[in-house]
C-alpha cells in the first residue's frame, strides 16, 4: 500500500494581519504552515498505514521553504516527501496546479505504484478545493471529495470504504483503488508526534524536483501561461447597510435591537403554539 | 478555439432524490440576468434517473431551455458519471457559461468537468456579471483575507465556469406559465463501468438545522469565558429558534463540534441574520459570516473589527445583554402567546 499526500505551506490565516491602509494581507506579519486540512490528509495515511502497512509519500509545490511543511508531514509520519519548486510553476491557478502535480504523481508511481492519493478538503489561503480532483482526472482515477471517514481498506481486493459528507447528511462510498479522497477536518485528531519522528523530521532532507526532473511536460501547460483564470480587478465590497453602534443603557440597547429585529416581520413571527 | 461556436448561458441543476437544490434555483435567477445582458438564451442541465418531469419547474424559475439526461446509472451522484453527461452535453451545445451551485457535489463535478475541458473555474464566487462587449464572464469573490474581493476572468477558454454559493443570489418568483424546450440527451453508461458505489445515504437529522442552510445563526465566540457562559448562546438560540455556530476558538475549546464551526475553515453562512455575539471578528471567520443579510455584534471591545462587518453594533457586556434579549422576546411570547420563529 503506497498513499500519496498532497500538502501545500500556507500563510496561517489565524495570525495574519491586515494593513488597514490597502486593505491587503501582510504576509510578513503571518508565519508559514502546513495547510491545516493537510495535516488531516497526512493524519489519515498514518492511520491507514497502521493497518495495511506500506508506505507513505507527501509531494509539495511551491518556494524552496516549502521543505518545512514536507518536514512537517515526516513528523506527522510520512516516510518520504518530494518538493517541486521552480519559477516555471509561479503563478499557477488550479488547473496548472494540478497538471504539475500529476505530473510529479507519474514520476512517483515510477518508482513505486500508488494505491490513494489524499488532500485536504482546500486549502485556506486558496480556499477553491479545485486542485484534489483535477489531480485525479488526470490520474483517470476516480476522485471522492469530502471524506470524513476512511471505514475500511482492502489491500487485496483494492477496494476501499469510504464516509463523505453532503449538503444535508452523509453517504457510504466503495471506491476501486487506486483513488483519490479530498478528506474534511472531522475525519481525524492530529496526534503528538512521537520522539522518532521529531528526530526524523529534523533531519530529513527532502527529495526536490525541478521542472527538468519531469517527464513528457508541455510546458505552456504550467504556472501562469497554464492558467486560465486570471484576477480582473480587485475591488472592496459594498459595506452592510450601516455599521451603525447603539447607544444608550444596556436595556435601551436592547429595546432599539428588539425594534430592529421585530422590523423583520418575516423572520420573527409570534405564532400560536 | 472558435469563440463565436460558444453561445448561452448554462446552469447545473442539482437534485437530490428528486428534489431541485435551492442554490440551483437562485442560480437560474442570477444566470437569467446574464444571459438577457448577453442577449443568449439560459438553460438548465438536470442528470438523474426519473427526473424528467422536474424540467418544467426549471423552465418556471427561469430557463429558457432544459437539457435532461435520464439514466438508471446517474440514480445518484457520483463523479464518474455525472462528469460524463456534463461533458457530453458541453461538447455538443458549447455554452460560453456554465454556472454551478458550490455545495460538495457542485463543487466536485465542476472541478472534474472544468480538468477535462481544459478550462477555468472560479470557486465560491459570490458576485456574478458580464462584460457584454467581450463576453466576459465576471465571477467575483472574497480574495484571501480583507474586505476585499476579486473579480477573476476566464479569457482564452471556453466555457467559462464559476461555482456560486449558496445564498447568495436571488431565485425568481417560479411562473408556470412560462415556455420552454426539454432537450433529452441519451449518454451511455454502464454500471459495471464504475469503479465507485453509493451504498447508502443518510439524511442527518440530528443536526437541527445545517448551518449553511439556516436563516438565523447565533454564533459565539471566545468572548464569552467559559463553556458554561457559553449556554446563553445555546438559551438565545432556542427561544428564537436560530442555529448555534462558533469560532474556530469555540470549537478548539471543545465548545462545540467542529460542524458548527463558522469561517474560512468551517462553514460559510449567509442567514438573513447573523448574531456575532463574543467575537472579535478576526479575518478567517469573517469570511464565513460577512455576506449575512443583516449583522448584529455584541462585544465589550469597540475596537473590534467584527463592529466593522456588523449592521449593527453593541458595546457592552454580552452576559448583560443576551438575558436581556432572551427575557424580551420570552416575555414577547408569553404576552402574544405560540412561539418565536421564522417563516
Amino acid at each position: 500500500m503506497h498513499i500519496v499526500v498532497c500538502v501545500k505551506q500556507v500563510p496561517d490565516t489565524k495570525i495574519i494581519k491586515i494593513n488597514p491602509k490597502t486593505n491587503t494581507l501582510d504576509r510578513r506579519s503571518a508565519p508559514a504552515i502546513l495547510n491545516p486540512y493537510d495535516a488531516h490528509a497526512v493524519q489519515e495515511a498514518v492511520k491507514i498505514r497502521a493497518k495495511t502497512g506500506g508506505s507513505i509519500s507527501v509531494l509539495s509545490m511551491g518556494p524552496p521553504q516549502a521543505t518545512a511543511v514536507i518536514k512537517k508531514s515526516i513528523e506527522i509520519g510520512a516516510d518520504r516527501g518530494y518538493l517541486l519548486t521552480d519559477r516555471a510553476f509561479a503563478g499557477a491557478d488550479t488547473l496548472a496546479t494540478s497538471y504539475a502535480l500529476s505530473k510529479a504523481l507519474e514520476r512517483i508511481e515510477k518508482d513505486l505504484p500508488v494505491d490513494m492519493v489524499i488532500c485536504g478538503k482546500h486549502a485556506i489561503d486558496g480556499d477553491t478545493g479545485q486542485v484534489g480532483p483535477g489531480i485525479a482526472r488526470r490520474m483517470d482515477i476516480p476522485p471522492i471529495t469530502s471524506v470524513i471517514e476512511v471505514t475500511e481498506v482492502n489491500p487485496q481486493e483494492k477496494t476501499v470504504l469510504l464516509k463523505r459528507k453532503l449538503t444535508s447528511g452523509y453517504e457510504f462510498i466503495k471506491s476501486e483503488m487506486p483513488c483519490l479522497l479530498t478528506v474534511e477536518k472531522e475525519i481525524n485528531e492530529i496526534d503528538y508526534s512521537p520522539m522518532p519522528n521529531m528526530i526524523k523530521a529534523a533531519r530529513y532532507e527532502p527529495i526536490i524536483w525541478t521542472v527538468n526532473d519531469l517527464e513528457n511536460v508541455e510546458r505552456t501547460k504550467l504556472g501562469l501561461k497554464g492558467s486560465p483564470t486570471i484576477v480582473g480587478k480587485m475591488f472592496t465590497p459594498p459595506r452592510p447597510e450601516g455599521g451603525k453602534k447603539l447607544e444608550g443603557t444596556t436595556s435601551q440597547q436592547v429595546s432599539q435591537l428588539m425594534e430592529i429585529l421585530l422590523e423583520k416581520k418575516d423572520l420573527f413571527t409570534i405564532s400560536k403554539a | 478555439m472558435n469563440f463565436d461556436d460558444y453561445c448561452g448561458v448554462w446552469v447545473f441543476i442539482e437534485q437530490n432524490d428528486g428534489k431541485i437544490e435551492g442554490v440551483s434555483l437562485e442560480l437560474l435567477g442570477a444566470g437569467r440576468s446574464l444571459a438577457d445582458k448577453l442577449q443568449v438564451p439560459l438553460s438548465g442541465f438536470i442528470l438523474g434517473d426519473g427526473i424528467r418531469s422536474l424540467a418544467s419547474q426549471v423552465i418556471a424559475y427561469g430557463a429558457d431551455q432544459v437539457y435532461v439526461i435520464d439514466h438508471p446509472v446517474l440514480k445518484h451522484y457520483r463523479t464518474e458519471s455525472y462528469m460524463k453527461g456534463v461533458i457530453h452535453l458541453a461538447q455538443n451545445y458549447k455554452p460560453e457559461i456554465i454556472l454551478y451551485g458550490a455545495t460538495p457535489n457542485g463543487k466536485d463535478l465542476a472541478s472534474a468537468v472544468a480538468t477535462d475541458l481544459n478550462t477555468g473555474l472560479t470557486a465560491d464566487t459570490t458576485m456574478l456579471d458580464v462584460d457584454v462587449d467581450k463576453r466576459l464572464l465576471e465571477a467575483s469573490r472574497p480574495a484571501f483575507g480583507g474586505n476585499i474581493m476579486a473579480t477573476i476572468l476566464c479569457k482564452k477558454h471556453r466555457p467559462q465556469m464559476a461555482t456560486v454559493r449558496p445564498k447568495v443570489m436571488k431565485a425568481l418568483a417560479p411562473d408556470s406559465g412560462r415556455n420552454g424546450k426539454v432537450i433529452e440527451e441519451n449518454i451511455s453508461l454502464k454500471e459495471e463501468e464504475m469503479r465507485t458505489k453509493v451504498l447508502q445515504i443518510v439524511n442527518d437529522v440530528t443536526k437541527k438545522t445545517n448551518l449553511a442552510d439556516a436563516h438565523v445563526i447565533v454564533c459565539g465566540g471566545k468572548g464569552m469565558g467559559d463553556l458554561q457562559n457559553f449556554q446563553l448562546i445555546h438559551e438565545l438560540a432556542e427561544t428564537i429558534g436560530a442555529s448555534v455556530g462558533g469560532t474556530r476558538d469555540v470549537v478548539e475549546a471543545g465548545w462545540l463540534p467542529h460542524e458548527q464551526q463558522v469561517g474560512q475553515t468551517g462553514e460559510t453562512v449567509t442567514p438573513k441574520i447573523y448574531f456575532a455575539i463574543g467575537i472579535s471578528g478576526a479575518i478567517q471567520h469573517v469570511v464565513g459570516m460577512k455576506n449575512s443579510e443583516l449583522i448584529i455584534a455584541i462585544n465589550k471591545d469597540p475596537n473590534a473589527p467584527i463592529f466593522d462587518v456588523a449592521t449593527y453594533g453593541i458595546v457592552g457586556d454580552a452576559m448583560e445583554i443576551v438575558p436581556a434579549l432572551i427575557e424580551q422576546f420570552k416575555s414577547l411570547r408569553t404576552e402574544k402567546g405560540g412561539e418565536v420563529s421564522y417563516v
